[in-house]
């Protein structure tokens, strides 16, 4: 029943699940006949520290009366408060939000340029994430720059070679959408067993954001693109690693893929891709490319890095998907979830986010016996296509163990596959594009476990 | 890389029917002007499969062998086998997948590692990832043959091509017809959101939205041991102080039911460190990517800082000469390249290292 060896190990970036073993059959293969030479493996992950329990807490009315903290005015009910822009002009959360953070998951990667931070999936409330949580993904480091100094290039099959400069791509009409970004590695250390504790690092590489910019389409029409052969079109970011991808011109043509410049009403943050990103709805976030600076119009895919390396879907034949994209529909419950605890017996709404590469999420049901039975969530509006939608369900617990799991549909009928179905199909070295039903084991003690179910 | 003859561009123009139509130019005029030559070709990089794009020169894999030394093998390993920083780049292929174009030991389960050559079909991705991101800390710095070189090199790890072997311009694409994996790709999924590929339609997981009695009881089969209870630290300060559920405090063992609520403080991550010098060090630690190579009390590629620094006691002028023209030998036949830190950056990390490398 306890997966002692599969589960909570440390894992190595999504691109490069490489156990010690691993590393020592590959590296005894390439050094065969070379010199020796050898090196300590992954540090292992750390233990815990045994501290005896607390004392009690909850809304009980004190002996005097009544709560102190209604009895006794606090200061700030009987002084002056602060004055305006008292905080240099930006505002900040509040002091008591500080654990409201994203993290990186310690021991996934050794460089934090080619890394990962996980949005708080279990703090966040509706269905924007703040810019400031908005979960990052770099494959060099990233860079803030001036965005007078950025240009847009397009050029291939093309009757004119364009540049365009920001100011020249903010004058253009602009369309103002939200969209959720997902990395394609989300829920990637999962695939195999259970391996992290909290929905932040199971689910934590999706955002969602109202984006701002021009539809690609447009900047292709100014510069003649052939939308006829020209069936691929290259992404290029203007950072070290200059990222490429593929995207469908016929995506493009459909009118969704935009340049942006905006994020939920100011401009993009710098590990966004600030001044100007691609947004590909639906599709996996590598092939939202940052710091965009060109776009190539052409009649083949590209076979980019990251499409002939990473981001490829090794299946159970030893063969691999490729130009995989479309991340497809799924849902996770964000509280209660994994790392919380429940602070009494009564009631409690579940909450939690649902998304679908495909279009609108159209319905959300949710098991709180470990999908026995299911009853169907409230959707709060608005639910729009290829965005995060927020649902809700009420529940009363009663202090037994409940495995709570949510499974969400699409428009287009597709039901959110459990981790069974997944595997049958996929095996479990894919990597990319888990989708599969999550579960809470909510303990009698209160404390809620990630936990997967057969 | 995308380069039109003007010749054929012009029957181009005027052949194709599918080219946008000028609407949009009449639409929006003032916006955007033509790319010269000179700007296209500066930035127009990108190398294709069919290796349109692809600039001409040549390098041999002994060539190679010597920038990868000097420039390559810090992260990647002598051979290419990595492993502890990036992934491995050289090992797992056969004769045999080179004859078949189907890397075998992806079908096993037993082997452990996916290493790039097992994975890449494409040679032109090779060549276009050096020559556009490679080396990582300097991207686009090699020279087009040595890009081939370097290309030629990890080709003849691989056993794919002899160890004197010479790559060019004229011979990529009869050698990209070697790479091991080239059969084992496929686009039949329905995960591509066009029909360019003419994938498949119908998604491959096709769950059916039951509603009772749908399951028999569910057991657990998989969750996190007690030992990686506080692997990602306390829970109770990655969650709000205030809300439905509180996080659980994973410094204790698990809680009983009946246990009382511990109020928590908020705390931001501390990875910053405490002091604002520290902060300081940390920030140029990661911009001029150290800790790529170096762990404060662990050795990585390069020995440990606290182990530089038990050497190299109180000696700041020393650790920023070191730094600025790099070394080899002293700790390993591992090059640490030099780097372009500027002298104040440089005594800052020095000054840190000098005085013990605490955390």
């Amino acid at each position: 029943m306890r997966d002692e060896l599969g589960s909570g190990r440390v894992q190595k970036a999504p691109e490069s699940f490489l156990s010690r073993e691993g590393i020592k059959t590959v590296f005894a293969e390439a050094k065969k006949g070379r010199r020796d030479f050898i090196r300590n493996a992954f540090a292992a992950a750390a233990a815990g520290v045994a501290v005896p329990a607390a004392l009690a807490q909850g809304n009980p009315v004190p002996t005097e009366g009544g709560d102190p903290n209604i009895l006794k005015l606090p200061e700030h009910s009987t002084g002056l408060g602060q004055g305006v822009a008292a905080d240099g002009g930006y505002g900040k959360p509040s002091k008591y939000e500080a654990n409201v953070q994203r993290r990186q998951s310690p021991g996934l990667t050794q460089t934090t340029q080619a890394s990962v931070s996980f949005a708080p999936l279990q703090s966040l409330f509706g269905i924007v994430t703040p810019s400031g949580l908005h979960f990052e993904r770099h494959h060099q480091g990233w860079w803030d720059i001036d965005p007078s100094k950025h240009r847009l290039m397009i050029n291939g099959m093309v009757k004119a070679n364009k540049v365009f400069t920001l100011d020249e791509i903010m004058r253009l009409p602009s369309v103002s959408r939200f969209h959720f970004i997902e990395c394609g590695a989300n829920t990637a250390v999962d695939w195999g067993n259970v391996a992290v504790p909290t929905v932040q690092y199971t689910h934590g590489m999706v955002s969602c954001s109202e984006f701002t910019g021009v539809p690609l389409i447009t900047l292709l029409e100014l510069a003649g693109a052939d939308l006829k052969k020209g069936k691929f079109v290259l992404a290029e970011g203007a950072d070290g690693s200059s990222m490429t991808r593929t995207i469908p011109m016929s995506l493009i043509l459909s009118g969704e893929v935009f340049v942006a410049y905006g994020q939920n009403g100011e401009m993009l943050r710098p590990e966004q891709g600030y001044p100007l990103r691609l947004i590909v709805p639906g599709v996996q976030g590598v092939s939202w490319v940052k710091y965009l600076r060109r776009i190539e119009v052409g009649d083949m895919p590209y076979a980019a890095k990251d499409e002939a390396v990473h981001y490829i879907d090794l299946q159970p034949d030893g063969q691999h998907r490729q130009y995989s994209s479309i991340q497809e529909c799924k849902s996770v419950v964000t509280t209660p979830s994994g790392g919380q605890v429940l602070l009494d017996k009564g009631f409690y709404n579940i909450t939690g986010l649902a998304w679908s590469g495909r279009g609108k999420v159209k319905r959300v049901d949710v098991s709180t016996d470990g999908g026995r039975n299911w009853r169907t969530a409230r959707l709060e509006g608005p639910t729009l296509s290829k965005a995060l939608t927020r649902f809700n369900l009420d529940w009363v617990w009663d202090g037994k163990p409940a495995i709570i799991q949510s499974r969400a549909m699409d428009e287009t009928g597709f039901v959110q596959p459990n981790y069974k179905q997944l595997r049958s199909v996929r095996g479990t070295r894919s990597i990319y594009h888990n989708n599969a039903i999550q579960s809470w084991l909510v303990q009698e003690s209160g404390e809620v476990k990630n936990v997967q179910v057969s | 890389m995308f380069r039109f003859p003007k010749a054929i561009l012009a029957t181009a123009l005027i052949a194709a029917s599918g080219f946008a139509m000028a609407q949009s130019a009449a639409k929006y005029p003032g916006v955007g002007r033509d790319a010269t030559p000179k700007e296209v070709a500066a930035w127009d990089i990108d190398v294709r499969p069919d290796f349109k794009g692809l600039p001409p020169g040549s390098g041999s894999a002994t060539a190679g062998q010597d920038i990868w030394e000097g420039k390559c093998a810090q992260c990647h390993g002598f051979f290419g086998e990595s492993g502890e920083v990036f992934s491995p780049l050289v090992g797992g292929v056969t004769k045999e997948d080179i004859k078949t174009g189907h890397v075998a030991n992806l079908r096993a389960t037993n082997f452990p590692g996916r290493t790039t050559f097992m994975k890449v079909p494409t040679l032109s991705t090779i060549w276009d990832y050096i020559n556009r991101a490679m080396p990582w800390n300097a991207p686009k710095s090699l020279k087009t043959d040595e890009v081939y070189a370097v290309t030629a090199f990890l080709l003849s790890l691989n056993g794919i091509v002899p160890d004197n072997f010479v790559l060019s311009d004229k011979n990529i694409a009869d050698v990209q017809k070697l790479m091991p994996n080239r059969n084992g790709m496929t686009t039949a999924h329905a995960m591509w959101p066009g029909n360019e590929f003419n994938g498949v339609k119908k998604p491959d997981t096709q769950n059916v939205a039951c509603m009772k009695d749908c399951a028999p009881e569910p057991k657990v089969a998989s969750f996190l041991p007690d030992f990686a209870r506080n692997a990602h630290g306390n829970l109770a300060e990655q969650n709000r102080m205030v809300g439905a559920q509180h996080g659980a405090d994973t410094t204790r063992p698990e809680r009983k039911a009946g246990d009382a609520d511990v109020p928590v403080k908020p705390t931001a991550p501390k990875a910053d460190g405490a002091g604002s010098e520290m902060k300081a060090v940390n920030a140029l630690l990661q911009k001029y990517t150290c800790s790529a190579c170096h762990g404060v009390d662990k050795k990585i590629v390069g020995p440990a800082f606290q182990d530089v620094a038990k050497k190299y006691s109180g000696q700041v002028d020393y650790l920023i000469k070191k730094m600025q023209s790099g070394g080899v030998g002293i700790w390993g036949p591992i090059p640490m390249p030099p780097q372009k830190i500027t002298d104040a950056e440089a005594k800052t990390v020095a000054s840190w290292i000098a005085a013990g490398a605490n955390k």
